[in-house]
């Protein structure tokens, strides 16, 4: 079984990510589960969503303790909420960022999710949108075919800019 | 098809794809998304129903009542605060023998005010005469709301059903979900003592001793034919759709010498506990009770039992284990756990089992 970590804020789309994400690795033959922790969050609070993937089916409801991955869509969070939390020795790290940035050592890969979504103006009430060009980036890293990610996104979303933000992702992934 | 959905809104595609004539509903969290996602369906044009939005879970009960008195499929979902206030309303749809199915997103009572699961709020329902089941995933929870109006809707039943699943844990998470098209298996409801306006009677009337207990032994007759109507349904299912239930979900048990039992998504969970637990030489399997009203037969003879109860009656103890060793005469260890959302692990679970003491009673968490 694989293990995601999301962290981002509230309104940022990270729950949407966390389905799409799903959506794509069962359209694929795999089982999957996303879930997001429900706290006290609100808009703009840092919140965290689940995602599992495995061969089987997934019996597991609690929190994921030992995530495989950790993603990472708003640097800012990291101020407040150690995202590292339990990673394993050989876990990954993707993260929202133009630049590189080193985690502890772990294997991050980075993507400025941000910049793709402005250049593209997909923005509602004022915040770009993150978890479409994200989902490319999971492509990238070969979760999920791109055909599956872009499957996931156009079942989920009607605007076609998009796909077009998972696809500059995809080719501007960077570690 | 196959498809992702969360837990919600798997109840509200199976609400659905059961057409009732009449929804009435009052929104609460953890449940909310089922009723917003029927008022969806119903202002698409996708189900056709009447959409009741009142003021009230006592006066959606009502609403639901009324309707079902009228001999149409009626439905409504809630959830902890909104159960208990429509306490009143939930005797009295079993006294009229209203087939209606409610869901409810088991969640604790406040305060202090909390929005996560526990089976308090179901449990204590238990004694109105709603017939209860527990799901533990995505998929068990549009199987088991469709099954619910064929199970309800039965002559020899003829009774509510409550289609209870975790606040959060299986209503907000998202898993795959294959839809049916149910054509026959929900055949159109007939209920035999409709409200006929060309034939005026009396209902609900001022019912004297020497019949009344007639009535409650007629609910509970009905109660008994419910367990053979639920497995011939669950049968039916198994073979039309191809996905098979019981009154229990039992894991490696056939062997066990120690069977752990507990409802909704910790009965999942505790799987994976058991897996770990063989891998350790434990013979340990597990039992999720699906079904609690009608209660059903267990085989736990000559086993050691470990019940974990997300739930509580304060000066008893926990509901679940106490309903087992009112019928079986074996060894429990009674967990408390899970109460209020609390997060318990498979982990934990294989550490309740390692840790056994038989015979007391464990609150997680708590330094006793």
């Amino acid at each position: 079984m694989y293990e995601i970590r999301l962290h981002s804020r509230g309104g940022q789309g990270g729950v949407t990510a966390a389905k799409m994400l799903a959506l794509a690795a069962i359209r694929e033959g795999k089982f999957a589960t996303a879930c997001p922790f429900y706290g006290a969050e609100r808009r703009g609070a840092p919140v965290v969503s689940y995602i599992r993937i495995d061969d089987a089916p997934i019996k597991v409801y609690s929190q994921i303790r030992k995530p495989d991955l950790v993603i990472v869509l708003d640097m800012s969070v990291m101020e407040t909420v150690d995202v590292l939390q339990g990673i394993r020795e050989d876990g990954r790290v993707l993260i929202n960022s133009p630049h590189q940035v080193d985690m502890q050592g772990h294997p991050t890969y980075h993507v400025d999710l941000t910049g793709i979504a402005l250049s593209l103006n997909l923005v509602i009430a004022g915040s770009p949108i993150l978890n479409t060009p994200l989902m490319g980036a999971l492509a990238k890293m070969g979760f999920v075919s791109f055909d599956s990610v872009k499957d996931a996104i156009e079942e989920t979303f009607s605007d076609k800019r998009n796909v077009a933000a998972a696809k500059l992702a995809y080719e501007g992934l960077g570690q | 098809m196959l498809t992702i959905a969360t837990g919600n809104k798997a109840v509200a595609d199976a609400v659905k794809d059961a057409r009732p004539a009449v929804v009435a509903a009052y929104p609460i969290t953890p449940q909310t998304e089922i009723v917003e996602q029927i008022a969806n369906y119903v202002a698409s044009g996708e189900l056709g129903s009447r959409y009741i939005p009142v003021e009230s879970e006592h006066s959606a009960m009502a609403a639901c009542i009324g309707a079902s008195a009228t001999g149409v499929r009626a439905f409504t979902a809630t959830s902890s605060h909104g159960l208990v206030y429509m306490c009143e309303m939930l005797h009295w749809a079993v006294g009229a023998r209203l087939p209606i199915v409610m869901a409810n997103a088991n969640r604790a009572l406040g305060p202090g005010w909390n929005i996560w699961a526990e089976h308090t709020d179901s449990l204590s329902m238990r004694d109105t005469g709603w017939l209860q089941v527990y799901v533990g995933s995505v998929q068990e929870a549009y199987d088991a709301t469709l099954m619910a109006f064929r199970i309800a809707e039965h002559t020899n039943v003829l009774l509510p059903v409550m289609v209870n699943l975790d606040g959060f844990a299986l209503t907000h998470i998202t898993q795959p979900l294959e839809t049916v098209d149910p054509g026959d298996f929900i055949p159109p409801m007939e209920l035999p003592h409709a409200i006929d306006i060309t034939n005026p009677v009396g209902y609900g009337t001022l019912t004297p001793p020497g019949e009344y207990y007639k009535f409650r032994w007629d609910i509970e007759r009905s109660m008994r034919s419910a367990a053979e109507v639920i497995e011939e349904t669950q049968a039916e299912f198994g073979k039309r759709f191809g996905r098979r239930y019981g009154a229990t979900e039992e894991y490696r048990c056939e062997d066990a010498e120690v069977i752990v039992v507990a409802m909704g998504t910790l009965g999942k969970e505790m799987e994976i506990a058991v897996d770990t637990l063989r891998s350790e030489g434990v013979k340990v399997g597990s039992m999720r009770i699906r079904w609690f009203r009608p209660f059903p037969d267990l085989d736990l003879e000559g086993r050691e039992v470990v019940v974990i109860d997300r739930d509580y009656s304060f000066g008893f103890g926990g509901i679940v284990a106490h309903a087992i060793s009112s019928k079986y005469d074996v060894s429990i260890y009674s967990v408390i756990a899970g109460l209020g959302g609390q997060e318990v692990t498979y982990d934990d679970i294989a550490g309740f089992v390692r840790d056994r003491r038989p015979g007391e009673e464990f609150w997680f968490g708590v330094d006793a």
